[in-house]
């Protein structure tokens, strides 16, 4: 069953086209990798399907919806409920801790946290090993715990895709085969899609999938 | 509203020290104006309450002399707003003492119902108040001036050369020289019956302190129910000089109220617009997680809110310590405060007020600002 579909995307920043006429489809429960140099438009593809950038040419659907006749606050509304996002550089809220960052996209969306949400919160930290430091602010977490609690909040709101850009980039070579191996668990456990950019031929190769982006066009597409 | 809410706090909290600071800044703007509120109400109150506090504020005579009918006038008088009404018999007299002789006038009214506007009572300074037929009180400075001493008989004539005496039951101060000199004050019935059976020669009134600059409409009012046969007179017609300074003063307060807020404003909004671009990476990543720009904006606004109410109530707190400080240590030699402050509590809850809404208002243009931030120019900037 296909999550998300791009047909003839194109995207400008001015004059520069970045993107040339990109069709994808991913399935559901698939676990995929977009390898390329930098600069050649992988972040740019992900931003488009996170509903974070506006493409300049062609249409993109996610669970049918096609995103580009949702206004801003249908697609926060998609982006909240069925997108989870996990940065290279964690971006948590440094200002709460690591149980409140995890509740936030559930308190974004249903306002007051039922004992259900910080339950499944709780489980979430657990799942990623970090029951122990739940309560701790964000500042006072390691880059690899961070990483982890970015990625229990992703799932908070248990969304049917999870898009990482270079979730590892920031961390050594133990964190990030315990982080590719959380990520593959959670994608056994929920079925959950998951597109991942990376620039680890380890972790791109661990993928079911593999897409080379190469000056805005798809140079490979491999299935395993 | 709730995960808003929540946002501000906490991004308020993660720097105490700027948002101590922020407060601090409103909350002195807002003492400020309390306490120049506060000083400039003093001084106004302290002038009027001089000037025209122990006078009649609208008076009603008869363009012929005197007048009887002053009952039925004071009973048509309905306006809530005048607080005293005296029926009063003036009259111009000559006193002679060891062939000396002075204008004396002599005024009488009920002076139980009188003590409201003149204030009797307590400016004695010797004797008592008039209170049986031909009792009559006198000024201090005429009692200087002529060695007057209690329970002597005075003579005085009218203009009908009716000679009339009167024995000086008390002394009063009234603090103001010429009445000190010129007045005596007996009761009503005494000058009715000495000078004119039943009649008056005014109606003097007080307005509440509220209503003291809308004696002009007031008395408009009232002289729509009269003839043309009386004249109604205000304190305001007489005394433009005074209501021009007060306008003045009021125009000034409020002048510098309005830029002490303005700078007040202009200071959070520039600390806010910072704040939105020290936050902005939360932001992003909050808008990414599905918050809606809305609620964004709305983050803002409430920062501009807590920013508000905390500073206000430290401004209201150090402005009325500033007040009490003013009116404990700035003193006349004789003790008395320099300025009696006017705490005015309406007011303060009106600073209060404009304070946390112009806090708000301020927050406006930053959180517009937070609005407007783009996910993907944050991730790319960072």
């Amino acid at each position: 069953m296909e999550v998300i579909s791009l047909k003839n995307i194109n995207k400008f920043y001015g004059e520069t086209q970045i993107l040339f006429d990109i069709n994808l489809t991913f399935n559901k429960g698939s676990f995929n990798s977009i390898i390329g140099q930098s600069g050649s438009g992988k972040s740019t593809l992900l931003n488009l399907i996170g509903t974070l950038d506006k493409q300049s040419g062609g249409e993109i659907l996610i669970n049918n919806k096609n995103i580009s006749k949702m206004n801003k606050n249908s697609l926060s509304k998609l982006r909240n409920e069925e997108i989870g996002f996990i940065f290279q550089f964690h971006y948590l809220l440094p200002e709460f801790t690591a149980l409140e960052n995890v509740l936030m996209p559930y308190k974004i969306k249903n306002k007051k946290v039922s004992k259900e949400a910080l339950m499944r919160a709780n489980e979430l930290l657990e799942l990623v090993g970090l029951e122990k430091v739940k309560n701790n602010l964000a500042t006072k977490l390691s880059g690899g715990q961070m990483q982890r609690v970015a990625i229990a909040r992703s799932l908070m709101n248990n969304p049917s895709i999870i898009l990482a850009d270079e979730p590892t980039g920031n961390l050594d070579s133990d964190s990030t085969e315990k982080i590719y191996e959380l990520l593959r668990e959670i994608n056994y456990k929920f079925n959950t899609t998951f597109i991942i950019i990376t620039h680890d031929k380890k972790v791109a190769e661990k993928a079911d999938r593999i897409i080379e982006i190469l000056d805005g066009k798809i140079n490979l597409d491999i299935t395993k | 509203m709730k995960v808003a809410f929540s946002l501000a706090s906490r991004f308020l909290n993660s720097n105490k020290t700027q948002t101590i600071f922020i407060m601090l800044g409103i909350g002195v703007g807002v003492s400020v104006q309390i306490f120049i509120g506060s000083l400039i109400g003093g001084l106004q109150n302290g002038l009027i309450e001089k000037t025209i506090g122990n006078t009649s504020q609208i008076t009603i005579k008869s363009k012929e002399t005197t007048f009887t009918n002053y009952e039925e006038i004071i009973k048509n008088i309905k306006n809530k707003e005048i607080a005293d009404i005296l029926p009063v018999y003036e009259n111009s007299t000559l006193l002679t003492i060891d062939n000396n002789s002075t204008s004396l006038i002599v005024k009488g009214f009920d002076i139980g119902l009188g003590d409201h506007i003149y204030n009797i009572t307590n400016s004695m300074v010797e004797g008592k108040v008039p209170f049986k037929d031909n009792e009559i009180i006198i000024g201090t400075d005429l009692k200087k001036e002529y060695n007057l001493i209690l329970n002597q008989e005075i003579t005085v004539v009218d203009k009908n050369r009716n000679s009339i005496t009167f024995k000086i039951v008390g002394f009063y101060d009234l603090g103001v020289s010429s009445v000190n000199k010129m007045f005596g004050f007996t009761t009503l019935l005494t000058s009715q019956n000495l000078f004119g059976t039943g009649q008056v020669s005014s109606i003097e009134m007080q307005v509440n302190n509220s209503s003291i600059f809308k004696t002009d409409v007031i008395s408009e009012e009232i002289k729509k129910n009269l003839t043309d046969n009386y004249v109604v007179s205000n304190w305001k017609d007489a005394n433009a000089s005074l209501l021009s300074g007060l306008q003045g003063q009021s125009i000034s307060s409020l002048m510098i109220q309005i830029f002490v807020m303005i700078s007040v404003v202009l200071g959070i909004s520039s600390v806010l617009a910072i704040t939105v671009m020290q936050k902005s990476k939360q932001i992003g990543i909050l808008k990414a997680m599905g918050l809606k720009n809305s609620t964004s904006l709305v983050v803002f606004i409430f920062e501009g809110l807590i920013l508000g109410i905390g500073g206000a109530l430290i401004g209201v707190m150090l402005g009325y310590l500033l007040s009490l400080s003013f009116t404990t240590f700035a003193l006349n030699p004789d003790g008395t405060p320099v300025i009696d402050l006017y705490i005015n509590y309406s007011f303060i809850i009106l600073s209060f007020i404009i304070a946390v809404i112009s806090c708000v208002v301020a927050s406006i243009i930053p959180a517009k600002q937070s609005a407007k931030l783009n996910v993907v120019d944050i991730i790319r900037n960072n």
